[in-house]
């Protein structure tokens, strides 16, 4: 049996990270304990990041561990990107004090990310199951983490509620892909499955219910922004960010390894999921006066843009879809960064709240520039390279009506990221006395923000080594 | 030998009495239950399924699902429990604080 251990080596030093924040926990002093916790969770993270990008490369696409997860440059990639986006989320967390004097609220992060890193390498459906369970009960339990605060328990219960709902029902589709199928593997079920029959697709639907709740699509996008809502800031962008990705790398390799033949009618039922999701997101962010569930309605739409890329199920077509969830990695949670540090300041979560800000705080409104062009795909950013791919890859495969759908679509969003910036950069606070309610910008924060900003323009400008990454990362799959 | 399809009709009446479950009752409780009787319709193909092949991954798998339904459980009565604290009631429709 081959069993090589290098495949799981970046899960097991999250698990070693999760044990040493145990139990160093108690030994902290209760005053420095918050700067403690934070630092050793980030640059753990940091640390396991560069150890398995050094030592952990897979050297051919196998599967290993009895069949459970396979050991590919695709799930190295994702992998990558989680622990990356953990890293990041680690340092937001920080400065929030409900969450950074809680040494199970890092412990809660690391678990999800484990459960992350399985989902994107699992190959076998018990595999897939227990991964996405891995990653949603943890998550619950963090968004629902401020027990005090109302909108966080209730958040925190919606997310579970519709979470288990959706993994029901994606057991179920499972459970009938095992009957048709007979066996668990994914690769294996290709070949039993090859001529779909109508049981075999409403299990797949049944299937897409579960992916549909993770990937936050419509019309399963029901959840996303009373949870970013409700949900402490930089779980928010944690949720947002790597949980959307895992979902989409789940959904990328099931379809791809299950049904490989093109043509089929799951690429037709993502194409039109996928318009809805653009459409929908983009018309109901244009009407938010929050600015958490305008990131919220504003991530499902970009959900609906990686679709396409699925959709187009190429080679460019994967590898722009794995090249959208980097920058969509990067972007959304410089996004979600600011949004925490200058919530923490004004206390409110409210658009207008943040007139003026480019006063208050210039470097602070610089960043939220970056991050709103790129969410917007505007060039020299990784949001637009990310676009274009994903439109390159649609036309490539012939799917001009799903394009052009797209491309109405980011016009849409230009607007309200532009109207978000207008209220930051034009106008003034109300007694016009900006210099007197400046913005700090603590250590952790400075630094999370410098790297994903140098991270959003180094992908829009110097762009070749990440995308070689994901084509890479795409070539495992076919 | 009782014929799969047996179990498979009743699995699905299991099934859609817990969907509806979900989707109609407002007592978080009995919607938790209703979510139960999903997974236990999921487990009971899968057993179905397992004896059909004679092989023991479908067993195993419900093993797992059973643990995790455990876990899911233990986070969802734990919310319920604090939501309760604050409002008094596990209504769901009175859990209308998020919105927009």
């Amino acid at each position: 049996m081959n069993l090589n251990l290098l495949a799981i080596l970046p899960e097991a030093l999250l698990v070693l990270l999760a044990v040493a924040i145990l139990i160093l926990d108690p030994l902290f002093k209760a005053d420095s304990r918050r700067v403690n916790l934070g630092w050793l969770a980030a640059g753990g993270l940091t640390l396991i990041l560069l150890i398995s990008f050094l030592a952990g490369q897979p050297a051919q696409n196998e599967l290993t561990l009895g069949g459970m997860v396979r050991f590919d440059w695709f799930a190295f990639a994702f992998k990558m990107f989680f622990i990356f986006a953990a890293a990041i989320t680690a340092l937001l967390m920080m400065d929030v004090d409900a969450l950074a004097n809680r040494a199970e609220a890092y412990v809660l992060l690391l678990a999800a990310t484990i459960g992350m890193n399985l989902m994107a390498a699992s190959a076998d459906l018990v595999m897939l199951y227990l991964a996405i369970e891995t990653t949603s009960i943890p998550l619950y339990v963090l968004a629902g983490f401020l027990t005090d605060n109302d909108k966080s328990t209730e958040a925190g219960f919606k997310y579970l509620l519709f979470g288990a709902m959706t993994s029901a029902i994606l057991l179920y589709g499972f459970s009938l892909l095992f009957g048709f199928a007979g066996t668990t593997n994914l690769a294996a079920m290709a070949v039993s499955l090859a001529t779909p029959t109508v049981f075999s697709l409403g299990a797949l639907l049944l299937v897409l219910v579960g992916f549909g709740f993770k990937t936050s699509i419509v019309p399963f996008h029901f959840w996303a922004p009373d949870v970013y809502e409700g949900a402490s800031t930089p779980i928010a962008g944690f949720l947002s960010t790597a949980s959307k990705a895992a979902g989409f790398a789940v959904l990328l390799r099931f379809s791809l390894t299950v049904f490989p033949q093109t043509g089929s009618q799951w690429q037709y039922t993502l194409a039109v999921i996928s318009i809805l999701t653009m459409t929908i997101g983009n018309l109901v962010a244009l009407a938010q006066k929050n600015i958490k569930r305008m990131l919220a309605y504003s991530s499902i739409a970009h959900a609906g843009y990686a679709l396409i890329g699925v959709v187009a199920a190429s080679t460019l077509g994967t590898a722009s879809a794995v090249f959208y969830m980097m920058a969509y990695i990067l972007t959304n949670l410089a996004a979600f960064a600011i949004v925490t540090v200058a919530g923490r300041v004004i206390g409110s979560d409210d658009l207008r709240a943040y007139d003026g800000l480019s006063r208050r705080s210039p470097y602070l409104a610089l960043a939220m520039l970056v991050a709103f062009l790129s969410l917007a795909g505007m060039p020299p950013f990784g949001g637009f390279v990310a676009k274009l791919l994903v439109f390159a890859a649609g036309v490539e495969k012939g799917w001009i009506g799903l394009v052009i759908a797209g491309i109405i679509n980011s016009i849409i969003g230009v607007y309200y990221y532009l109207t978000t910036l207008k209220y930051v950069y034009l106008y003034r606070m109300e007694g016009e006395d900006e210099e007197s309610y400046p913005i700090p910008v603590s250590r952790p924060y400075a630094i999370a923000l410098t790297v994903l900003v140098a991270g959003v323009i180094l992908l829009g400008t110097f762009f070749a080594p990440w995308y070689d990454l994901t084509v890479k990362a795409a070539a495992s799959l076919f | 030998m009782i014929p799969v399809s047996y179990y498979l009709a009743l699995s699905a009446i299991l099934f859609t009495t817990g969907m509806f479950g979900v989707l109609i009752r407002r007592n978080a409780l009995v919607v938790f239950m209703s979510i139960e009787l999903m997974l236990n319709a999921a487990n009971l193909s899968l057993v179905a399924f397992s004896r059909l092949y004679q092989t023991f991954h479908g067993q195993i798998f419900v093993f797992f699902i059973m643990a995790v339904a455990a876990a899911e459980v233990a986070v969802g009565l734990a919310l319920i429990v604090t939501i309760f604290r604050s409002k008094q009631s596990i209504d769901l429709d009175q859990m209308n604080s998020l919105k927009g």
